[in-house]
């Protein structure tokens, strides 16, 4: 379970042939700059629920 | 030269320098150890830790270099981000662990690890030299950076007098670090972050607004590289430019094994592994790779500043005076020299890391195993604090002697490199199927094909480009593919040939220990 939380977000990171484009904006950010932006503290929370998961594995 | 702007930076710079000094008395010890000179005694709280490894991790060649790559090529600049978010599950898995078995048994460096682990002496060294060779060139782009923002006050020289100010920042960086150990670049840090906060997002703000709105900053950034795009499929011969608001095909398997290479590369660096084996504990070390990503959003912003720059209309011969010409553009004078004070200090603390990071392997695996194994603390500590001034003057005459372009070549060099020894640290923390001499062996091979692709893709000026044009038709960071081929090796010939090595650690040295 620890490892697919922490896959996940590694897992975005790397969708670079998905989310190269430019639509759809947030806040005047094209796609591939705001989703970069916005993976960080969803990546957080990924790492978060792993460390409370996980234990001290 | 800018008056007031240079009187607030000096202002900020002795401030720092006050607290360098001061940092012996905090949190005292014996700096007579390596253990408190070139660990701070393995005390730093969770916060503490925090502005220590990000003051260390997230640099002022990173302040410099992100922003001029992505105003040199747009999108592909933004390769730090996914790194960045790659960085931290992994630094989670692995850390922690090596956390534990160095403590345990006192390791201070990679290669002290290494050598209990697999009881190689020579795999210890190849650690050791990796390691120093990749910090180096390291240290001496921090040194740019702070040459960077220097010029942007306006300070004009001729031949070594144009270093001066460099030289004088790096002699006082370099007496502190003496005298206070890794405490000077934890206390430091503290003003560092806090100023690189309050002056990236007072800038992510306005400097989007004045021009017209962050939609109108992307669109003008946007126009900008069409036009480059466009100018040189118009030229003769008609030239390919790989820039824009987003990927190029082509530019998306560099773009990602840079960004995994990069990942792997970065917690193998000493002054990483010094910041990680600073902390008091494992859960300080997980509650950092939990919140370190902060810093990654900031990186994020400072990597925006590229495309600002572009929309502003900048045209710069050298992409690296991004960050400070926009500056000089939007701000009045005092902001500047807060901001490029605060890029200065940014260059102290990893520059100080760093000489300690490679101080610290330099009297551990180098000189005890094969000059003096009697060392006894006052020695170990001394020779390191030698060790720290050597390392920072190495630096230090890299940019006043030679040219730009070698350090920047070495330092990508350095970064392939680092990779090398990725195979033997993280077996080692995993794995007891991985021994040393296969490893050694895996490592040479790892190490000569990296000389060899670099020598293929060099650009026909000499530079080195770090992208392998593979038979697949696809470009590789060179890194990856060759630390893929060093493990390969080292497993396949653990699998083949008999463990000769003698391994001190348990299993249990890598679990938390059990209050």
């Amino acid at each position: 379970m620890k490892y697919i939380l922490l896959a996940i977000p590694c897992i975005c990171a790397l969708a670079a042939p998905y989310y190269n484009v430019i639509e759809p904006r947030a806040f005047g950010f094209p796609f591939f700059y705001w989703f970069n932006l916005a993976l960080i503290p969803v990546s957080m929370a990924f790492i978060y629920v792993a460390g409370k998961v996980g234990g001290d594995q | 030269m800018n008056v007031v702007a240079t009187s607030v930076f000096i202002f900020f710079f002795l401030l720092v320098t006050v607290l360098g000094f001061w940092a012996s008395r905090w949190k005292a010890g014996d700096l007579n150890s390596l253990h408190q000179w070139g660990l701070g005694g393995r005390q730093f709280g969770p916060w503490v830790t925090w502005f220590l490894i990000g003051g260390d991790l997230y640099t002022a060649y990173t302040v410099i270099a992100v922003p001029g790559l992505v105003y040199a090529l747009g999108a592909y600049g933004f390769f730090a981000v996914p790194y960045t978010v790659l960085m931290y599950p992994l630094a989670f898995l692995l850390m922690p662990r090596f956390w534990n078995v160095c403590a345990k048994h006192g390791y201070v460096t990679a290669g002290d690890f290494v050598l209990g682990r697999y009881g190689s002496k020579w795999l210890e060294l190849a650690v050791a030299v990796t390691g120093i060779l990749a910090t180096m060139p390291y240290i001496a782009l921090q040194l740019l950076g702070m040459e960077i923002v220097i010029r942007g006050l306006g300070f004009q020289g001729e031949g070594l007098m144009a270093h001066v100010p460099l030289t004088i920042a790096f002699v006082i960086l370099a007496l502190y670090t003496y005298s206070a150990g890794l405490r000077a670049p934890a206390v430091i840090a503290f003003v560092k972050d806090i100023m690189v906060y309050v002056f990236v997002i007072a800038a992510v703000i306005y400097i989007p607004y004045q021009l017209g709105g962050f939609g109108s900053m992307f669109d003008g950034a946007g126009k900008v590289f069409e036009g480059m795009v466009a100018a040189g499929a118009a030229a003769s011969p008609p030239k390919v430019v790989n820039a824009g608001l987003t990927l190029t095909q082509s530019q998306i398997w560099p773009f990602l094994t840079l960004a995994v290479g990069s990942t792997l590369a970065l917690f193998m660096y000493p002054h990483s592994l010094t910041g990680v084996l600073s902390a008091n504990g494992p859960k300080t070390i997980r509650f950092n790779m939990t919140m370190l990503p902060l810093y990654s959003l900031i990186l994020g912003l400072i990597a925006l500043f590229g495309l600002m720059g572009r929309a502003a209309g900048l045209d710069l011969k050298n992409t690296g005076d991004v960050v400070p010409q926009l500056f000089l553009k939007f701000f009045p004078d005092w902001f500047v020299g807060f901001s490029f004070a605060a890029i200065a200090i940014a260059a102290l603390v990893p520059a100080a890391m760093m000489s300690i990071g490679a101080a610290n392997t330099f009297t551990r695996n180098i000189w005890r195993p094969f000059v003096n194994a009697q060392m006894t603390d006052k020695q170990e500590s001394d020779m390191a604090k030698l060790i720290s001034l050597v390392v920072k003057v190495g630096a230090l005459l890299i940019i006043v002697g030679v040219q730009t372009q070698f350090a920047l070549n070495f330092q990508l060099l350095g970064g392939i490199i680092m990779l090398q020894i990725f195979p033997a640290l993280c077996f080692g923390l995993f794995t007891r199927k991985v021994h040393g001499q296969p490893l050694l062996i895996g490592w040479a091979v790892g190490m000569l094909l990296s000389v060899l692709l670099i020598w293929i893709s060099r650009s026909p000026a000499g530079a080195i480009v770090p992208m392998w044009s593979s038979p697949l038709g696809i470009g590789l960071y060179i890194g990856v593919v060759t630390v893929s081929a060093n493990a390969l090796v080292s497993y396949v010939l653990s699998l083949v040939t008999p463990n000769v090595g003698t391994d001190e650690t348990m299993a249990t040295d890598y679990l938390d220990a059990k209050v």
